[in-house]
């Protein structure tokens, strides 16, 4: 499982940096970027997909 | 609101503005979503009501049949020549002028920024509360919330402190007075302009490290950006910055009062702030846009008109029961929780971490002084109407 950021639709909420700061940040727009580009480790699945379900614009799948 | 006839029916003639909508607009919209999902009123020369969050999304995301020329409903539209740049870019923007426009302020607002206003926007909410010991009932909108937001952004601006009461007259009369005629609207503008136009001049000579000064020296299109730009986006700030951040702020306020059972969990679970803020936020949000229809378009079945209006209601959206889960219940860790307070797609707020950091520091605060309080006299509580609603008069006991 890797986490899919789709930078077109993010408008930088920050849903998903404020809520999975290991996984998330963000750039000097507020716009997300993502920490952790490899595959997910076990227990971060949880983390990602809750950032993923918080996005208000459908901009993370975690697959 | 001056003017307009009650409402009798909401399904054909709907308005905004009127009370009912004020005190308590979500039976309102439930009843609208469930028997008249898309609202027409002929009211404001023709408007539209979506209440579901399908077609609020649907629409906030569609540029190509929706203009942002005006965002604020109203009997008069703004000339077409306005477009792309609009009264106030980047909210009255449309692409591809839009992007350069916001894309200029995020910084500006951008959590790492953000971050560094904490401890100053800390200490005023604590000068605010200290100024207040010894009442037994305290207004929390009138003697809290308006003023922090107030002083946040005249401070980031650069704006004399001391101004504040004359921002919020300029910003209530700009957002509450859309049922005014329209020559007194435009009176309303021209202060506000008149008050900002000396300031801006003042930094064309003197630049200093604030926001206006920070404007006036960024480029568009690889030139500097021309004041009546930057006077433009200023009043915007102010306009958008103010009377949306005291709404949530009293809005969560009224909530808890009312909520002897969420207010002790968030007194004991300190660290449920950060959720709680964003499910207050979803079940009271604060503001509505409005779009104006580009060409005659069918939008779900419906015939919309050039020029007809269309109100983005946020606030319905967030209680559509297609999209949460029991969308009328406050939980404060509610998760999934896709809210659109902020708005959605291009136009989404450029100041929520700003709003987030005010509405977080103020309730910390707040509840730190009084962790126990209720509402005074339910009754008393008095809602704007319009496209921003909070509460204007919110009495809260707050002592014995
Ligand atoms: C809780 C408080 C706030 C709420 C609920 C809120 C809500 C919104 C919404 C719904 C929009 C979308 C407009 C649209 O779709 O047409 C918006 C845009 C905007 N807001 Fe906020 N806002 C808040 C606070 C602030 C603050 C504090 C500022 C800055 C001082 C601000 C600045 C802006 C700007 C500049 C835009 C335009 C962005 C663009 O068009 O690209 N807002 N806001
Ligand atoms: S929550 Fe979604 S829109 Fe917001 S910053 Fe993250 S990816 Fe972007």
């Amino acid at each position: 499982m890797k986490i899919h950021l789709d930078s077109d639709r993010c408008q930088g909420h920050g849903r998903c940096y404020s809520i999975a700061p290991a996984l998330f940040t963000y750039d000097d727009n507020g716009q997300a970027a993502l920490i952790v580009t490899d595959e997910l480790a076990d227990e971060q699945v949880g983390l990602a997909q809750l950032a993923a379900n918080n996005c208000p614009e459908y901009a993370i799948e975690v697959a | 609101m001056a003017g307009n006839p009650v409402v009798t029916d909401w399904t054909t003639d709907f308005d905004h503005t009127d009370k009912a909508w004020a005190a308590d607009p979500y039976p309102i919209m439930d009843e609208l979503r469930d028997t008249c999902p898309v609202a027409h009123s002929d009211r404001f020369g023709g408007a539209w009501l979506p209440t579901r969050h399908e077609d609020v999304s649907a629409i906030a995301n569609d540029t190509e049949h929706f203009t942002s020329r005006s965002i604020v409903v109203s009997e008069h539209r703004p000339p077409m020549e306005l477009a792309p740049e609009g009264i106030a870019p980047p909210i009255s923007s449309d692409p591809p002028f839009h992007a350069q426009a916001r894309r200029m302020l995020l910084p500006v607002f951008s959590p790492q920024t953000i971050d560094k206003l904490e401890p100053s926007t800390r200490a005023y909410c604590q000068e605010l509360l200290a100024a207040l010991q010894g009442k037994d009932v305290v207004d929390a909108a009138a003697d809290y919330a308006a003023h922090i937001p107030v002083r946040v952004i005249a401070n980031m601006l650069g704006l004399p402190e001391e101004d504040g009461d004359k921002f919020r007259g300029f910003v209530l009369h700009v957002l509450e007075g859309v049922a005014l005629p329209l020559e007194e609207r435009i009176v309303g503008f021209q202060q506000l302009f008149e008050y900002l136009m000396p300031q801006i001049n003042d930094r064309v000579a003197n630049p200093k490290d604030d926001l206006i000064s920070f404007l006036l020296a960024s480029e568009l299109d690889g030139k500097p950006l021309d004041p009546f730009h930057v006077v433009r986006t200023v009043a915007l700030l102010l306009i958008a910055g103010i009377d949306t951040t005291w709404s949530a702020i009293g809005a969560s306020i009224w909530h808890l009062a009312k909520s002897p059972t969420d207010l002790k969990r968030l007194v004991n679970e300190p660290e449920l702030m950060p959720t709680a803020i964003e499910e207050l936020l979803r079940a009271y949000a604060p503001v509505t846009m409005a779009r104006l229809v580009k060409e005659d378009f069918e939008f779900q079945g419906c015939p919309m008109k050039a020029e007809d209006w269309v109100l983005l209601s946020f606030p319905a959206a967030n209680r559509d029961p297609a999209f949460f889960e029991n969308p009328d219940e406050v939980i404060l860790d509610r998760s999934p929780n896709r809210h659109a307070a902020f708005g959605l797609g291009i136009h989404r707020c450029a100041g929520s971490h700003l709003a987030r950091m005010e509405m977080r520091v103020a309730l910390e605060e707040w509840v730190k002084v009084y962790p126990d309080f209720s509402l005074e006299d339910a009754g008393a509580v008095r809602w704007s109407g319009g496209q921003v609603r909070g509460p204007r008069v919110l009495p809260i006991q707050v002592g014995p």
